[in-house]
């Protein structure tokens, strides 16, 4: 187990250097340094001054080492816009995203799981096809405007439920919260849906496909045989047989989650690091898009490993392979 | 809400035969014997749904719709001469200041929302479509090369396609066009950048299963170029799967596109696809005024719901562990 | 429905020779036929057998011959599209056919049990042995927790586990091929049944194994009284182990008896092709008999008598389908012409 541990950090290690690098060359090299990282009503001492001093002047294989080292110590560089560094920026935005990504995997996995099994037992139905299809909706509408069409019914034309922004929010942990207040609850049900919108489909199509394999197992036919009680044979001989995949996908999903938080965000105005990043690119405030993807990148290295590490808690097959590896 | 007309127009045609499929219909009649050729059992296995064959025929609508918006749209709507500010954000059915109806109302600058639609429909589908295409012929050539020579340069390509496919597509997107800027071309690029590597895993998982066939041994053996055995022989043989990824890639990469594009970071305002028409709609939509998002987003779901309709079909047609 | 049904099929209760005790299995005219999109596939088509009270029956036949979906069809576990469309399964004069499904899942692991053929597929991979075992008490007795666990570890003990209380807490990839179907044969006597069915449960297992199960079932039967359904397509194990045997071909029964006799003196063509089929150290160095041609299809039987293609005695007679006979007593066949020479 620990070797495998170690290995696997080792491959997250390079993942991540191998970023660093795109990264600083789509941002450093690709576009000009100077108009990146200067004010723009810099004059041309100035410019001079803080070409040398940004280290500018130097080969590029000099500034990507000291970008490095910046970013080792947790300088990603600063914000011309909120003239803030770049990382705190990200960080102050990040539970509102979190909260909000976690909330759609959840939604996923409580309206996802229970139709995918319903879809999954009685294949031919009537309301089996109609969660089949919707699943498909599900899969190819894109995400924005499935949250302008919530927006329409839900804000616009019933009125039920508020359009933009978190709402009223509650401390808890030294982090503003929104899920702890219930205005700030109706501000996180409508973006929330929307984001879980494609995650339901997808917790629909594994739980369904995962019933229809395992109900054809011996085993299930086996627990039948010992005259356990449907709800037992379904609820856990085939559904913990499920959950393993499902839980992985949804556990790597919530990297993709966070990711396409951003077009949730920006339909909702929810003031995340999605939102964040979309106000930055429009500004072309360089320094937080980095910082963006470096923390993302991280991020989904994290994820991807806790994921690895639920699967081998969750399969005892996959357990025993490992330490025996 | 109001039935969206849009629809209504693709919908009367259902009957009408779609014309990929009589093309390829064509393609199987010179064979005066009724031999079963793979491809007539396809195309009878395919029309076996009544579902997927209404989702070709509403796909083929559309891209008529596109490929001729601008000789059936009423107007002009890149033509700021036809355009009257007065006439700005009509209700739909709402009649011109010179007696022309506006089907679909109009935008905040006049503009009549089916025209808008049909010529946004054109950029939608030129964009997603050619990315598509030209992310399939980059992913092939790699996928097949991967394969085909294994060893250093597929652990290279596999490596690449790994770390591209660990990020979502969205995010990878956004960043090519956070440092490239705006523009119909950028945009393509990214998303020929972020599909490409779908294209690659798929045939080389294929390629890989037909390389260790005989009929490649032989081609070998008779020291035929390798250019020759990779798209005569592995080719053809790995494209069952890259038909059906294929065809649902095009609807994902023209739902990508209109997403960048509602973002702000896709096509220019000068040439408006149906994301950026949505985008423009959106903040009159807080104010009751739906029609200028509502229509072009039915534009779009229908554009998309029914090339995966044809696309879910090919799956199951194509799918070679049903083929017994 | 079978247009083929002979008349006497119906009034044939299974004659086996004077038993004072009623039978635990009586199954009459059972037709499962299952409905799929190429047509109906009749793989249980007539069968009527018995199973005596803590005897053993043989139910033996090639793949396909409809013999697992009997056993199925007695412990009311035919899935869609299958479906028992006629016959009666009387288990201790009570037709099961006819029971709820509610009623049947009661009777289900308690007193009737099932073992499955491979013992690699029949154990949940992501539970415990002793969730498994425990479940299977709790859902037929209102006991706590740690009673069921005694019973488990009791039952454990029972097929020859050694160490149970460790083994209760291992997951069933950590235990070889033998000792998962041991688990398998304890979780089926939780309940000491009053009748099991073995879907060839040694037939995935080594020959060792498979002797050491086979001699602790027969003790188990002997012991508990329980009477035993055992479903192969080996006439050998059926000849150490079975007091009774029925053999099947095509979806229907064509010859039973007692073991001895039938194997002794087997009266249908095909007993006869399977019994020479089995490779034996008297006849070593001459070529093996084998029956010529391949199981007919269940989709479309040929008219007639199911065997008639691969038959040896075929003859015109054979186009319709042979009736039930007894021509000795105790023994049922259904043939034209079956090896009555010699007789007495």
């Amino acid at each position: 187990m620990t070797v495998y541990l170690i290995r696997r950090l080792m491959q997250s290690v390079l993942v991540v250097w191998v970023m660093s690098l795109i990264v600083f060359l789509g941002v450093f090299a690709i576009g000009d340094p100077v108009e990146i990282l200067i004010a723009p009503d810099a004059d041309q001492i100035e410019r001079e001054r803080a070409i040398i001093a940004l280290g500018l002047d130097k080969p590029l294989w000099e500034q990507y080492f000291i970008f490095v080292q910046n970013a080792l110590r947790g300088d990603l560089g600063r914000s011309f816009v909120f003239n803030e560094p770049a990382l705190r920026l990200i960080l102050q935005r990040m539970p509102a995203t979190l909260e909000l990504a976690i909330t759609a995997t959840l939604f996923a996995v409580v309206i996802g799981i229970p139709l995918g099994l319903l879809a999954g037992l009685k294949p031919n139905a009537w309301y089996s096809r109609t969660i089949m299809a919707g699943s498909i909706l599900g899969f190819s509408l894109p995400s924005f405007w499935v949250g302008l069409m919530l927006i329409m019914v839900f804000a616009v034309q019933l009125g039920w439920l508020p359009s933009t922004g978190r709402g009223e929010t509650a401390m808890l942990g030294g982090i503003q919260w929104s899920f702890l207040t219930v205005n700030g609850l109706r501000h996180l049900v409508m973006p929330a849906l929307n984001l879980s919108f494609f995650k339901v489909s997808l917790a629909i199509r594994l739980t369904r496909s995962g019933v229809r394999e395992t109900i054809l197992q011996d085993y299930v036919k086996f627990a039948r045989a010992k005259g356990l009680s449907p709800t037992r044979v379904i609820g856990v001989h085939v559904l913990k047989n499920i959950m393993i995949p499902v839980v992985t996908v949804m556990g790597l999903e919530l990297g993709s989650t966070i990711a396409f938080a951003v077009v949730t965000e920006s339909v909702f105005a929810w003031p995340g690091m999605g939102k964040l990043i979309i106000d930055s690119i429009y500004v072309l405030d360089r320094p937080v898009i980095v910082a963006y993807l470096m923390i993302i990148v991280f991020m989904f290295i994290i994820i991807n490993l806790v994921v690895d590490l639920t699967y081998s808690f969750l399969d005892p097959r996959v357990r025993l392979g490992e330490s025996k590896a | 809400m109001t039935p969206p007309p849009a629809e209504g127009t693709i919908v009367a045609k259902p009957a009408a035969t779609p014309a990929p499929d009589s093309e390829v219909q064509a393609e199987t009649a010179p064979a005066a014997v009724r031999v079963e050729t793979p491809l007539r059992r396809f195309i009878v296995d395919f029309c076996d749904s009544p579902l997927a064959l209404f989702g070709l025929a509403v796909f083929a609508v559309i891209a008529f719709i596109a490929i001729f918006a601008p000789w059936i749209s009423p107007q002009n709507p890149y033509d700021l001469a036809q355009l009257d500010i007065m006439d700005g954000r009509l209700e739909p059915g709402s009649q011109s200041m010179d007696g022309k109806t506006f089907y679909l109302g109009t935008d905040d600058q006049g503009r009549d929302m089916m025209s808008g639609i049909f010529y946004g429909l054109r950029i939608s589908l030129l964009v997603g479509a050619g990315s598509a295409l030209i992310a399939l012929l980059v992913g092939t050539t790699l996928g097949l090369t991967a394969a085909f020579f294994g060893g250093r340069v597929d652990s290279v390509i596999m490596r690449i396609v790994d770390l591209q496919l660990s990020f979502p597509t969205i995010l990878v997107a956004l960043m090519i066009l956070a440092i490239l800027g705006k523009g119909i071309a950028n945009v393509v690029l990214a998303l020929v950048i972020v599909q490409w590597a779908y294209y690659a895993r798929t045939v080389r998982g294929s390629a890989l299963v037909e390389r260790r066939r005989e009929y490649i041994e032989a081609a070998q053996c008779l020291a035929l170029p390798n250019r020759r055995i990779l798209f005569r022989h592995l080719l053809p043989n790995c494209l069952p799967p890259l038909i059906v990824v294929g065809t649902m890639q095009v609807a994902h990469s023209i739902s990508l596109e209109a997403t960048l594009s509602f973002l702000g970071v896709g096509v220019p305002i000068t040439e408006p696809s149906l994301g950026l028409l949505i985008a423009n709609g959106f903040e009159y939509m807080l104010s009751g005024k739906y029609w200028i998002s509502f229509y072009p987003g039915i534009a779009l779901l229908v554009t998309i719901v029914s090339i995966n309709l044809v696309g879910d079909h090919l799956r199951d047609v194509l799918n070679p562990r049903l083929q017994k | 429905m079978s247009l083929a049904a002979p008349a006497s099929a119906a009034a044939a209760p299974a004659a086996v020779p004077a038993t004072a005790a009623p039978p635990t299995l009586e199954v009459r005219g059972l037709r499962t036929h299952f409905f799929t999109r190429a047509g109906v596939v009749k793989a249980v088509d007539d069968v009527s057998f018995t199973v005596r009270k803590g005897k053993i029956m043989g139910l033996v036949g090639e793949s396909g011959s409809g013999k697992t979906v009997t056993g199925f069809s007695v412990i009311g576990l035919v899935d869609p599209p299958g479906r028992i469309v006629d016959g009666e399964i009387l288990f201790h004069g009570q037709n099961l056919a006819r029971l709820s499904e509610e009623e049947m899942r009661k009777l289900r692991g308690n007193r009737i049990a099932m073992i499955f053929q491979d013992p690699m597929m029949t154990l949940n991979p992501v539970l415990r042995v002793d969730t498994q075992m425990i479940e299977t008490v709790l859902a037929h007795e209102k006991v706590d927790k740690e009673t069921a666990r005694q019973r488990a570890r009791d039952a454990l003990g029972q097929v020859g586990i050694p160490s149970p209380d460790e083994r209760l807490k291992s997951y069933p990839h950590q235990f070889s091929g033998g000792m998962r179907q041991r688990v398998a044969i304890a979780i089926a006597l939780l309940h000491k049944p009053e009748l099991i069915i073995a879907d060839e449960p040694t037939t995935a297992l080594d020959v060792t194994i498979q002797g050491q199960i086979l001699f602790e079932v027969q003790k188990l039967c002997r012991d508990s009284g329980t009477s035993l359904m055992w479903i192969t397509h080996d006439l050998s194990v059926v000849a150490g182990l079975a007091d009774d045997i029925c053999v099947m071909y095509a979806g229907r029964v064509v010859e039973k008896g007692t073991v001895d006799e039938v194997l002794d003196r087997p009266l249908h063509p095909y007993t006869r092709g399977l019994i020479g089929s089995v490779p034996s150290r008297n006849v070593r160095g001459k070529p093996l008999v084998q029956i010529p041609g391949m199981t007919p299809s269940l989709l479309n039987l040929p008219r007639g008598c199911a065997f008639r293609s691969r038959c040896p005695r075929a003859d015109d007679a054979c186009m319709s389908e042979p009736a039930i006979t007894e021509p000795l007593p105790g023994r049922e066949i259904r043939c034209v012409h079956p090896h009555l020479e010699g007789a007495a």
